[in-house]
Protein backbone atom coordinates (compact mmCIF):
# COMPACT_ATOMS: atom_id res chain seq x y z
CA UNK A 1 0.00 0.00 0.00
CA UNK A 2 1.25 3.48 -0.87
CA UNK A 3 0.94 6.73 0.99
CA UNK A 4 -2.46 7.88 2.22
CA UNK A 5 -3.56 10.97 0.28
CA UNK A 6 -5.75 13.69 1.73
CA UNK A 7 -9.27 13.16 0.38
CA UNK A 8 -11.92 15.86 0.55
CA UNK A 9 -15.59 15.57 -0.35
CA UNK A 10 -17.49 18.85 -0.65
CA UNK A 11 -21.24 18.92 -1.10
CA UNK A 12 -24.22 21.24 -1.31
CA UNK A 13 -27.73 20.22 -0.39
CA UNK A 14 -29.26 21.49 -3.66
CA UNK A 15 -28.01 18.48 -5.64
CA UNK A 16 -29.45 15.00 -5.36
CA UNK A 17 -26.21 13.27 -6.30
CA UNK A 18 -24.45 13.67 -2.96
CA UNK A 19 -25.30 10.35 -1.35
CA UNK A 20 -24.55 8.26 -4.44
CA UNK A 21 -21.24 10.00 -5.05
CA UNK A 22 -20.13 9.74 -1.44
CA UNK A 23 -21.05 6.06 -1.41
CA UNK A 24 -19.03 5.51 -4.55
CA UNK A 25 -16.07 7.42 -3.13
CA UNK A 26 -16.19 5.39 0.07
CA UNK A 27 -16.23 2.15 -1.92
CA UNK A 28 -13.22 3.20 -3.96
CA UNK A 29 -11.33 4.44 -0.92
CA UNK A 30 -11.95 1.14 0.86
CA UNK A 31 -11.02 -0.85 -2.24
CA UNK A 32 -7.73 1.05 -2.39
CA UNK A 33 -6.98 -0.01 1.18
CA UNK A 34 -7.47 3.45 2.62
CA UNK A 35 -9.50 4.48 5.64
CA UNK A 36 -13.01 5.60 4.76
CA UNK A 37 -13.14 7.60 8.00
CA UNK A 38 -10.28 9.74 6.76
CA UNK A 39 -12.40 11.31 4.01
CA UNK A 40 -12.93 14.94 4.97
CA UNK A 41 -16.62 15.48 4.23
CA UNK A 42 -17.65 19.14 4.29
CA UNK A 43 -20.94 20.82 3.51
CA UNK A 44 -20.89 24.03 1.49
CA UNK A 45 -24.06 25.77 2.56
CA UNK A 46 -23.80 29.39 1.44
CA UNK A 47 -22.00 31.73 -0.92
CA UNK A 48 -19.36 32.61 1.66
CA UNK A 49 -18.54 28.93 2.09
CA UNK A 50 -18.36 28.53 -1.67
CA UNK A 51 -15.86 31.36 -2.01
CA UNK A 52 -13.76 30.11 0.87
CA UNK A 53 -13.70 26.59 -0.52
CA UNK A 54 -13.33 27.74 -4.16
CA UNK A 55 -16.33 25.52 -4.73
CA UNK A 56 -17.43 25.14 -8.37
CA UNK A 57 -20.27 22.71 -7.79
CA UNK A 58 -21.56 19.72 -5.91
CA UNK A 59 -20.24 17.17 -5.42
CA UNK A 60 -16.55 18.00 -5.55
CA UNK A 61 -13.83 15.49 -4.77
CA UNK A 62 -10.26 16.60 -4.17
CA UNK A 63 -7.30 14.35 -3.65
CA UNK A 64 -4.25 15.99 -2.14
CA UNK A 65 -5.96 19.29 -2.84
CA UNK A 66 -6.46 18.62 -6.54
CA UNK A 67 -9.92 18.34 -8.10
CA UNK A 68 -10.44 14.95 -9.74
CA UNK A 69 -11.85 16.71 -12.83
CA UNK A 70 -10.59 20.31 -12.70
CA UNK A 71 -12.88 23.05 -14.01
CA UNK A 72 -10.62 26.09 -14.08
CA UNK A 73 -13.09 28.40 -15.83
CA UNK A 74 -16.18 27.41 -13.88
CA UNK A 75 -17.73 30.15 -11.73
CA UNK A 76 -17.63 29.65 -7.99
CA UNK A 77 -21.04 29.10 -6.45
CA UNK A 78 -23.73 26.80 -5.17
CA UNK A 79 -24.61 24.60 -8.12
CA UNK A 80 -24.57 20.99 -9.27
CA UNK A 81 -21.48 19.85 -11.14
CA UNK A 82 -21.53 18.52 -14.63
CA UNK A 83 -19.17 15.57 -15.00
CA UNK A 84 -18.15 13.84 -18.21
CA UNK A 85 -17.90 10.09 -17.99
CA UNK A 86 -15.33 8.09 -19.90
CA UNK A 87 -17.96 7.17 -22.49
CA UNK A 88 -18.84 10.83 -23.06
CA UNK A 89 -22.14 10.86 -21.19
CA UNK A 90 -22.98 13.83 -18.99
CA UNK A 91 -23.45 12.86 -15.38
CA UNK A 92 -24.04 14.43 -11.98
CA UNK A 93 -21.59 11.86 -10.61
CA UNK A 94 -17.92 11.56 -11.51
CA UNK A 95 -16.63 8.58 -13.40
CA UNK A 96 -15.87 5.75 -11.00
CA UNK A 97 -12.77 4.79 -12.95
CA UNK A 98 -11.46 8.33 -12.77
CA UNK A 99 -11.96 8.40 -9.01
CA UNK A 100 -10.16 5.07 -8.66
CA UNK A 101 -7.24 6.11 -10.86
CA UNK A 102 -6.84 9.43 -9.08
CA UNK A 103 -6.64 7.66 -5.73
CA UNK A 104 -4.15 5.10 -7.01
CA UNK A 105 -1.96 7.76 -8.60
CA UNK A 106 -1.96 9.78 -5.39
CA UNK A 107 -1.01 6.73 -3.37
CA UNK A 108 1.97 6.24 -5.66
CA UNK A 109 2.87 9.88 -5.25
CA UNK A 110 2.11 10.76 -8.87
CA UNK B 1 -32.25 16.16 -2.08
CA UNK B 2 -34.18 18.44 -4.38
CA UNK B 3 -37.43 16.75 -5.35
CA UNK B 4 -40.61 18.41 -6.49
CA UNK B 5 -43.63 17.83 -4.29
CA UNK B 6 -46.25 20.02 -5.92
CA UNK B 7 -48.79 18.00 -7.87
CA UNK B 8 -51.61 19.65 -9.72
CA UNK B 9 -52.63 16.88 -12.04
CA UNK B 10 -56.15 17.39 -13.30
CA UNK B 11 -56.12 21.13 -12.63
CA UNK B 12 -55.79 23.86 -15.25
CA UNK B 13 -52.19 24.89 -15.85
CA UNK B 14 -51.26 28.43 -14.87
CA UNK B 15 -50.95 30.89 -17.71
CA UNK B 16 -47.60 31.67 -19.23
CA UNK B 17 -46.28 34.58 -21.26
CA UNK B 18 -42.52 34.70 -21.75
CA UNK B 19 -39.98 35.74 -24.38
CA UNK B 20 -37.79 33.24 -26.16
CA UNK B 21 -34.11 33.72 -26.91
CA UNK B 22 -34.96 35.95 -29.88
CA UNK B 23 -37.37 38.11 -27.92
CA UNK B 24 -40.51 36.57 -29.43
CA UNK B 25 -43.35 36.15 -26.96
CA UNK B 26 -44.91 32.74 -26.33
CA UNK B 27 -48.08 32.30 -24.35
CA UNK B 28 -50.33 29.75 -22.76
CA UNK B 29 -53.07 29.60 -23.78
CA UNK B 30 -52.02 30.10 -27.37
CA UNK B 31 -54.16 30.98 -30.33
CA UNK B 32 -55.35 27.89 -32.16
CA UNK B 33 -56.02 24.45 -30.81
CA UNK B 34 -53.14 22.26 -29.74
CA UNK B 35 -53.84 18.62 -28.83
CA UNK B 36 -51.15 18.52 -26.16
CA UNK B 37 -48.52 20.82 -24.73
CA UNK B 38 -45.31 19.99 -22.91
CA UNK B 39 -43.75 22.60 -20.65
CA UNK B 40 -40.35 21.71 -19.26
CA UNK B 41 -38.34 23.69 -16.77
CA UNK B 42 -34.71 23.27 -17.67
CA UNK B 43 -31.42 25.17 -17.62
CA UNK B 44 -27.90 25.22 -19.02
CA UNK B 45 -25.79 24.10 -16.11
CA UNK B 46 -27.61 21.25 -14.37
CA UNK B 47 -26.23 17.76 -15.11
CA UNK B 48 -29.69 16.22 -14.81
CA UNK B 49 -31.20 18.68 -17.27
CA UNK B 50 -28.30 18.16 -19.65
CA UNK B 51 -28.38 14.38 -19.36
CA UNK B 52 -32.10 14.27 -20.19
CA UNK B 53 -32.06 17.03 -22.80
CA UNK B 54 -31.47 14.97 -25.94
CA UNK B 55 -34.30 12.62 -25.01
CA UNK B 56 -36.71 15.52 -24.60
CA UNK B 57 -35.56 17.00 -27.89
CA UNK B 58 -36.11 13.69 -29.65
CA UNK B 59 -39.59 13.41 -28.17
CA UNK B 60 -40.37 16.91 -29.44
CA UNK B 61 -39.25 15.91 -32.93
CA UNK B 62 -41.18 12.65 -32.81
CA UNK B 63 -44.44 14.28 -31.67
CA UNK B 64 -44.21 17.33 -33.92
CA UNK B 65 -46.29 15.66 -36.64
CA UNK B 66 -49.07 15.10 -34.14
CA UNK B 67 -49.18 18.77 -33.30
CA UNK B 68 -47.71 18.61 -29.81
CA UNK B 69 -46.31 21.93 -28.64
CA UNK B 70 -43.13 21.96 -26.54
CA UNK B 71 -41.94 24.93 -24.47
CA UNK B 72 -38.73 24.99 -22.41
CA UNK B 73 -38.41 27.52 -19.60
CA UNK B 74 -35.31 28.69 -17.76
CA UNK B 75 -36.05 30.52 -14.50
CA UNK B 76 -32.63 30.42 -12.85
CA UNK B 77 -31.02 33.54 -11.41
CA UNK B 78 -28.58 34.45 -14.17
CA UNK B 79 -26.74 36.97 -12.02
CA UNK B 80 -25.46 34.24 -9.76
CA UNK B 81 -25.43 31.54 -12.44
CA UNK B 82 -24.02 33.10 -15.60
CA UNK B 83 -24.36 29.83 -17.53
CA UNK B 84 -28.09 30.55 -17.45
CA UNK B 85 -27.93 34.06 -18.87
CA UNK B 86 -30.08 34.98 -21.84
CA UNK B 87 -26.96 35.16 -24.01
CA UNK B 88 -25.91 31.69 -22.92
CA UNK B 89 -29.42 30.38 -23.59
CA UNK B 90 -29.36 31.92 -27.08
CA UNK B 91 -25.95 30.45 -27.86
CA UNK B 92 -27.15 27.01 -26.88
CA UNK B 93 -30.36 27.14 -28.89
CA UNK B 94 -28.45 28.21 -31.98
CA UNK B 95 -25.58 25.75 -31.54
CA UNK B 96 -27.89 22.81 -30.89
CA UNK B 97 -30.78 23.73 -33.22
CA UNK B 98 -33.49 23.31 -30.64
CA UNK B 99 -36.86 22.29 -32.09
CA UNK B 100 -38.79 24.30 -29.49
CA UNK B 101 -38.50 27.78 -27.96
CA UNK B 102 -36.36 28.34 -24.88
CA UNK B 103 -38.19 30.84 -22.73
CA UNK B 104 -36.53 33.22 -20.31
CA UNK B 105 -38.37 33.66 -17.01
CA UNK B 106 -36.22 36.50 -15.71
CA UNK B 107 -38.71 37.52 -13.01
CA UNK B 108 -39.10 33.89 -11.88
CA UNK B 109 -42.85 34.54 -11.72
CA UNK B 110 -43.64 31.61 -14.00
CA UNK B 111 -41.63 29.17 -11.90
CA UNK B 112 -43.44 30.38 -8.79
CA UNK B 113 -46.85 30.16 -10.45
CA UNK B 114 -46.19 26.63 -11.65
CA UNK B 115 -44.42 25.59 -8.46
CA UNK B 116 -41.57 24.27 -10.57
CA UNK B 117 -38.82 23.20 -8.23
CA UNK B 118 -36.08 21.46 -10.15
CA UNK B 119 -34.58 21.12 -13.60
CA UNK B 120 -35.82 19.23 -15.44
CA UNK B 121 -39.46 19.36 -14.37
CA UNK B 122 -42.00 18.37 -17.02
CA UNK B 123 -45.68 19.13 -17.36
CA UNK B 124 -47.90 17.51 -19.99
CA UNK B 125 -51.12 19.42 -20.68
CA UNK B 126 -54.15 18.26 -22.62
CA UNK B 127 -56.03 20.27 -25.26
CA UNK B 128 -57.89 22.10 -22.48
CA UNK B 129 -54.54 22.94 -20.84
CA UNK B 130 -55.21 20.76 -17.85
CA UNK B 131 -52.17 19.09 -16.31
CA UNK B 132 -52.19 15.38 -17.12
CA UNK B 133 -48.63 14.49 -16.11
CA UNK B 134 -45.93 16.17 -14.10
CA UNK B 135 -42.53 14.94 -13.10
CA UNK B 136 -39.46 13.42 -14.72
CA UNK B 137 -38.99 12.45 -18.38
CA UNK B 138 -38.26 8.83 -17.46
CA UNK B 139 -36.86 6.65 -14.73
CA UNK B 140 -33.11 7.16 -15.19
CA UNK B 141 -31.21 10.25 -16.25
CA UNK B 142 -28.14 8.09 -16.89
CA UNK B 143 -29.84 5.68 -19.30
CA UNK B 144 -30.45 7.15 -22.77
CA UNK B 145 -32.32 3.96 -23.67
CA UNK B 146 -35.16 5.10 -21.43
CA UNK B 147 -36.04 7.54 -24.25
CA UNK B 148 -38.21 9.80 -22.08
CA UNK B 149 -40.67 6.92 -21.73
CA UNK B 150 -42.82 8.55 -19.04
CA UNK B 151 -43.20 11.67 -21.13
CA UNK B 152 -44.08 9.62 -24.22
CA UNK B 153 -46.55 7.46 -22.31
CA UNK B 154 -48.31 10.57 -21.02
CA UNK B 155 -48.40 12.15 -24.46
CA UNK B 156 -49.74 8.99 -26.08
CA UNK B 157 -52.52 8.82 -23.50
CA UNK B 158 -53.44 12.49 -23.84
CA UNK B 159 -53.47 12.27 -27.63
CA UNK B 160 -55.81 9.28 -27.39
CA UNK B 161 -58.08 11.13 -24.98
CA UNK B 162 -57.18 8.80 -22.13
CA UNK B 163 -55.72 9.31 -18.68
CA UNK B 164 -52.00 8.63 -18.45
CA UNK B 165 -51.33 5.47 -16.49
CA UNK B 166 -48.66 7.35 -14.59
CA UNK B 167 -49.79 10.90 -13.82
CA UNK B 168 -47.06 12.07 -11.45
CA UNK B 169 -43.46 11.15 -10.69
CA UNK B 170 -40.72 12.70 -8.60
CA UNK B 171 -38.95 15.35 -10.64
CA UNK B 172 -35.32 14.71 -9.82
CA UNK B 173 -32.76 17.36 -10.67
CA UNK B 174 -31.10 20.56 -9.59
CA UNK B 175 -33.09 23.04 -7.55
CA UNK B 176 -34.23 26.14 -9.37
CA UNK B 177 -31.83 28.93 -8.51
CA UNK B 178 -33.97 31.60 -6.89
CA UNK B 179 -32.93 35.20 -6.67
CA UNK B 180 -31.94 36.35 -3.18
Amino acid sequence: MGRAPAIEFLWWEGCPSTEATLAMLREEVAAAGLEVEDIDVREVSNDADAVREQFVGSPTIRVDGLDIQPLPNEPIGLSCRVYRLADGRISPLPDRGEVRQTLLDAMKGE
Amino acid sequence: MAEATATRVGEPAPGLELPDTQGRMHALPASGEVPATVVVWTCNHCPYALAWHDRIVQAARDYEERGVRFLAVNSNDADRYPHDSLDAMRERVEAESWPFPYLHDSSQDAARAWAAQVTPHLYVLDADLRVRYEGAPDADHMEPGEEAAWLRDALDAVLEGAEPERSSTAAVGCSIKWKP
